[in-house]
C-alpha cells in the first residue's frame, strides 16, 4: 500500500466509487441473469476491480483500450454508462451495440473502448493497430493540425488480457510488433491464476508473466493487482514512457477472480484455502480500510458513495427494463455500411 | 470525358502495375492510408507489386512487417477502426489461415457486433491461385471460405483495368474487403485508363458478348474462358463470357441479364468443386432464374484434391480451356460429362 499524501481526496474517492460501481454492477448482473433478464454469457469481474480502475485512472481522453470476455470492469472504469451496458446485456435496443453484441462485444470508440472481445487474446493485435494509428497521429499533428485525428497525438492504447491469453500466438506476435515499431501500447496482463478452469501452473511454466517482456526487449513490470494505487502507479509509468515515444510495456497485475470463469461455473476446481486467502485480499475491502485509516473519508462518506452507486444502478436497471426489444428484421442491418436494401444478405 | 480522350489516356499496363498504380494513387489521395505486409517495402513484394512505394511514400506508410499474419491483420484492423485506412497484403492467400481469427471473428463482425457503430476501412490483398508448381500450401483458391463469412466483401479482379478500378473502390469502401489477385495474372497486359476511376463493387462485366451459353469465370479462369469461347466460335457456338468481378456483393441482375439472352449456364472455377463459389452461383440461377434456363447448369471446377506439385498433376486438377469448352458443349448438346474427378 502507498502513501496517500500525493493524491487528492477527490481522486482517491473516485477510485473507490468506481470499484464499488463495478462490484455492484456485476453482482446485480448475476442476479438479473438468474431472474431471466440476461439471455447470454456473463464473465464476472468481481475481485479484479483494482486492475481496471487503477489502469484507466492513468488514461486520458485520447487513449484507447481493448478488453476481454471479462470486460464489464474495463468498460465501466473507462466511462461506460451502466444504463447502456445493462440494456445491451438485456438484449434491448438501447444497448451500446443495439442488442447485436451482448456482454462479450460491448464497444464505444468515442469513449476509447475498442471493444470487449469473445476471443481470448483477440483484442491484443487490434490494440497494436490502435497504437499504429496513435503513432501516425503524431505525424498528422505536425503536418495537418486541423485533422481531428491530430488531437490524439499523445494517445496510448491499452490492451487488457489474462494469463490464459499470454499463451496465445496473438500475444507474442503483437508484443514483438509493438516493440519493433516502438508503438504506444501498454499490455496489461491480469493474472488471476486461472485460464478458464485451468490453474496457471498447469498452463505455463512461469510464475511471472512479466518476464515474457524480456524476449522482446521491452520493460516487464509487476503490480499488485489488488491494490488500485499500485496498479495506477505502474500503469502511469508505462503510459509516460509510451507517450514519450519509448514504446510498449508489459504490466502484469497479480489478482484473483472471486467467482467461477462465468456465471454458472461454481469454480469448484479451486482449493478452499486459496479462495479464502484471496477473499481476504479483497481490493475494495482493503482500500476502504486504507481510506478510513488515512482519514481521507469517514464511514458516513463511504456509505454515501455506496448508496449513490446503488441509486445509479437502480436507475440503470430500470432504464434497461424499459428499453424496447429489437424488431426481428433488424438482424439484417449493420452487416455493411451500405445496406444493399437487405436483399444481398438474405 | 469523351471516348477518344479517354482512349488516348489508356496505356497497356500489366496487372501488377495496375495494382501498384491504384495503391499509389490512393496513397496520394489520402495521406493517412497505410500499407502493411511481409517484404512489401524494400524488396517491393515477393511478386514485385509494391516496388517503389517505400521509396516514394516512406517507411512510416509502407510498413514491412515480421512474419506474423495474425498481428499484422489485427494491427491493420485496429488502425482502420480508428479511422486510418489500411491495405494489408497476405503474400500467399494460404497464409490467411494464420490470421483467421482477425479476419473472420474480428474484422468481418466488428461493425455488426457493435450495432453499426464502427467501421473498418480495411483491404486485405489476397495473393491467390497457383503460380505453377507452387503445390498445396502456396496455390489455394480460398475465396469461398470468405464469401461464407458475412461482413466481408470479396473482390476478384481479373484484368489490369478492373484491378485498378476495383482496388480503388475497395480502398475507399468503409468496410473490410478481401481483394483476391491471381499470381498468374500479374504479368498479363491490358489497356488501363490513366485517370482516377473506380469500378463499383457489385457490378459484373460482359467480357465477351454471345447468345448461346453464359460462361461465368473470374481470376485465372477468365482468360481461359475467353480462349474456350474463341475455340467454340469456330464451331459455331456463341458464348457470352461474364465476369462477376465481385463475389460479395454479387451482381444478380447482371447474371440475369445474360441468362435472359442465353438460357444456358456454365461456371468455371479454379478452386475445388465442393462448396466452391460456383455452387453459390448455380444455386442463385436455379432458385431465382429457373424459368430462364433451357438446360441443366454445368460447373467446371478444380478437383476435390489439394494442389499437387508436378505440372502434369496440376494441369489435371485445374480446368483448362479444353475442359471449359467441353463443359459448354455438354450443356448445349447434352454430351458426355466433361470434368474428370470431382
Amino acid at each position: 500500500m502507498q502513501s496517500l499524501a500525493s493524491y487528492t481526496p477527490a481522486f482517491l474517492k473516485e477510485l473507490y466509487r468506481k470499484m464499488v460501481l463495478i462490484r455492484r454492477f456485476e453482482e446485480r448482473a448475476a442476479e438479473l441473469r438468474s431472474l431471466g433478464y440476461i439471455p447470454g454469457f456473463l464473465h464476472p469481474y468481481i475481485g479484479q476491480e483494482a486492475v481496471a480502475v487503477g489502469a484507466c485512472a492513468a488514461l486520458g481522453p485520447h487513449d484507447y483500450i481493448t478488453s476481454t470476455h471479462r470486460g464489464h470492469g474495463h468498460i465501466l472504469a473507462r466511462g461506460g454508462d451502466p444504463r447502456y451496458m445493462y440494456a445491451e446485456l438485456f438484449a434491448r435496443r438501447d444497448g451500446y451495440n443495439r442488442a447485436k453484441g451482448g456482454s462479450l462485444h460491448i464497444a464505444n470508440i468515442e469513449l476509447g473502448i475498442i471493444g470487449a472481445n469473445g476471443i481470448v487474446g483477440g483484442g491484443i493485435p487490434i490494440a497494436v493497430g490502435a497504437g499504429l494509428a496513435l503513432k501516425q497521429a503524431r505525424q498528422i499533428a505536425v503536418h495537418h493540425p486541423d485533422d481531428p485525428r491530430a488531437r490524439r497525438a499523445d494517445g496510448v492504447a491499452v490492451t487488457f488480457f489474462g494469463d490464459g491469453a499470454s499463451n496465445q500466438g496473438a500475444f507474442h506476435e503483437s508484443l514483438n510488433l509493438a516493440a519493433l515499431w516502438r508503438l504506444p501500447v501498454i499490455f496489461i496482463c491480469e493474472n488471476n491464476l486461472y485460464g478458464e478452469f485451468t490453474p496457471q501452473h498447469k498452463h505455463q511454466t512461469i510464475r511471472d508473466i512479466a518476464t515474457r517482456a524480456s524476449s522482446y526487449a521491452v520493460p516487464g513490470l509487476i503490480a499488485d493487482g489488488n491494490d488500485v494505487l499500485d496498479v495506477y502507479r505502474v500503469v502511469s509509468k508505462a503510459a509516460e514512457e509510451a507517450r514519450k515515444g519509448r514504446g510498449p510495456t508489459l504490466v502484469e497485475c497479480k489478482t484473483y477472480r472471486h467467482r467461477g470463469h462465468y456465471e454458472g461455473d461454481m469454480g469448484q476446481y479451486r482449493p478452499a484455502e486459496e479462495v479464502a486467502f484471496w477473499l481476504e485480499a479483497d481490493p475494495i475491502k482493503n482500500y476502504r480500510r486504507l481510506l478510513l485509516a488515512g482519514a481521507i473519508c469517514t464511514e458516513e462518506e463511504l456509505q454515501a458513495l455506496d448508496e449513490a452507486v446503488e441509486q445509479e444502478l437502480e436507475e440503470a436497471v430500470a432504464f434497461a427494463k424499459a428499453s424496447p426489444h429489437p424488431a426481428p428484421e433488424e438482424a439484417l442491418e449493420d452487416v455493411f455500411v451500405e445496406s444493399y436494401g437487405g436483399r444481398a444478405l438474405l | 470525358m469523351t471516348a477518344t480522350s479517354r482512349a488516348e489516356k489508356e496505356r497497356r499496363l500489366t496487372y501488377a502495375q495496375a495494382i501498384r498504380e491504384a495503391l499509389a494513387e490512393e496513397m496520394e489521395r489520402d495521406p493517412s492510408l497505410l500499407l502493411l505486409g511481409e517484404d512489401i517495402g524494400e524488396p517491393g513484394g515477393v511478386f514485385g507489386v509494391t516496388q517503389g512505394l517505400l521509396q516514394r511514400f516512406g517507411e512510416e506508410r509502407v510498413l514491412d512487417t515480421p512474419i506474423s499474419e495474425e498481428a499484422v491483420i489485427g494491427a491493420a484492423l485496429g488502425a482502420a477502426l480508428l479511422g486510418v485506412p489500411t491495405v494489408a497484403e497476405i503474400m500467399f492467400s494460404d497464409f490467411a489461415t494464420l490470421a483467421m481469427d482477425q479476419i473472420v471473428n474480428q474484422a468481418a463482425k466488428f461493425r455488426y457486433m457493435t450495432g453499426g457503430r464502427t467501421s473498418a476501412p480495411l483491404v486485405i490483398r489476397m495473393v491467390t491461385g497457383t503460380a505453377g508448381a507452387t503445390a498445396a500450401q502456396h496455390s489455394q483458391s480460398l475465396e469461398a471460405w470468405f464469401t461464407a463469412t458475412p461482413g466481408l466483401k470479396v473482390v476478384t479482379a481479373s484484368t489490369p483495368a478492373d484491378a485498378k478500378g476495383l482496388l480503388k473502390s475497395a480502398i475507399r469502401d468503409p468496410d473490410p474487403v478481401l481483394f483476391f489477385e491471381h499470381k498468374l495474372l500479374y504479368n498479363s497486359r491490358g489497356a488501363v485508363p490513366a485517370d482516377d476511376y473506380c469500378i463499383p463493387l457489385g457490378e459484373g462485366r460482359v467480357a465477351r458478348e454471345g447468345s448461346d451459353v453464359t460462361l461465368v469465370a473470374y481470376l485465372y479462369m477468365l482468360p481461359r474462358a475467353l480462349k474456350a469461347a474463341e475455340m467454340l466460335a469456330r464451331e459455331g457456338i456463341s458464348v457470352e463470357v461474364w465476369d462477376p468481378r465481385t463475389l460479395v456483393p454479387f451482381d444478380r441482375d447482371g447474371l440475369r441479364r445474360s441468362l435472359e439472352k442465353t438460357g444456358r449456364l456454365v461456371i468455371a472455377q479454379e478452386a475445388p468443386r465442393r462448396n466452391g463459389f460456383c455452387a453459390e452461383i448455380a444455386a442463385i440461377a436455379a432458385e431465382e432464374f429457373f424459368p430462364l434456363l433451357k438446360a441443366p447448369i454445368k460447373r467446371v471446377c478444380g478437383t476435390n484434391t489439394p494442389m499437387p506439385y508436378a505440372p502434369e498433376l496440376e494441369q489435371f486438377v485445374i480446368p483448362d480451356e479444353e475442359r471449359i469448352a467441353a463443359g459448354v458443349r455438354e450443356v448445349l448438346y447434352n454430351a458426355v460429362r466433361a470434368a474428370p474427378g470431382g
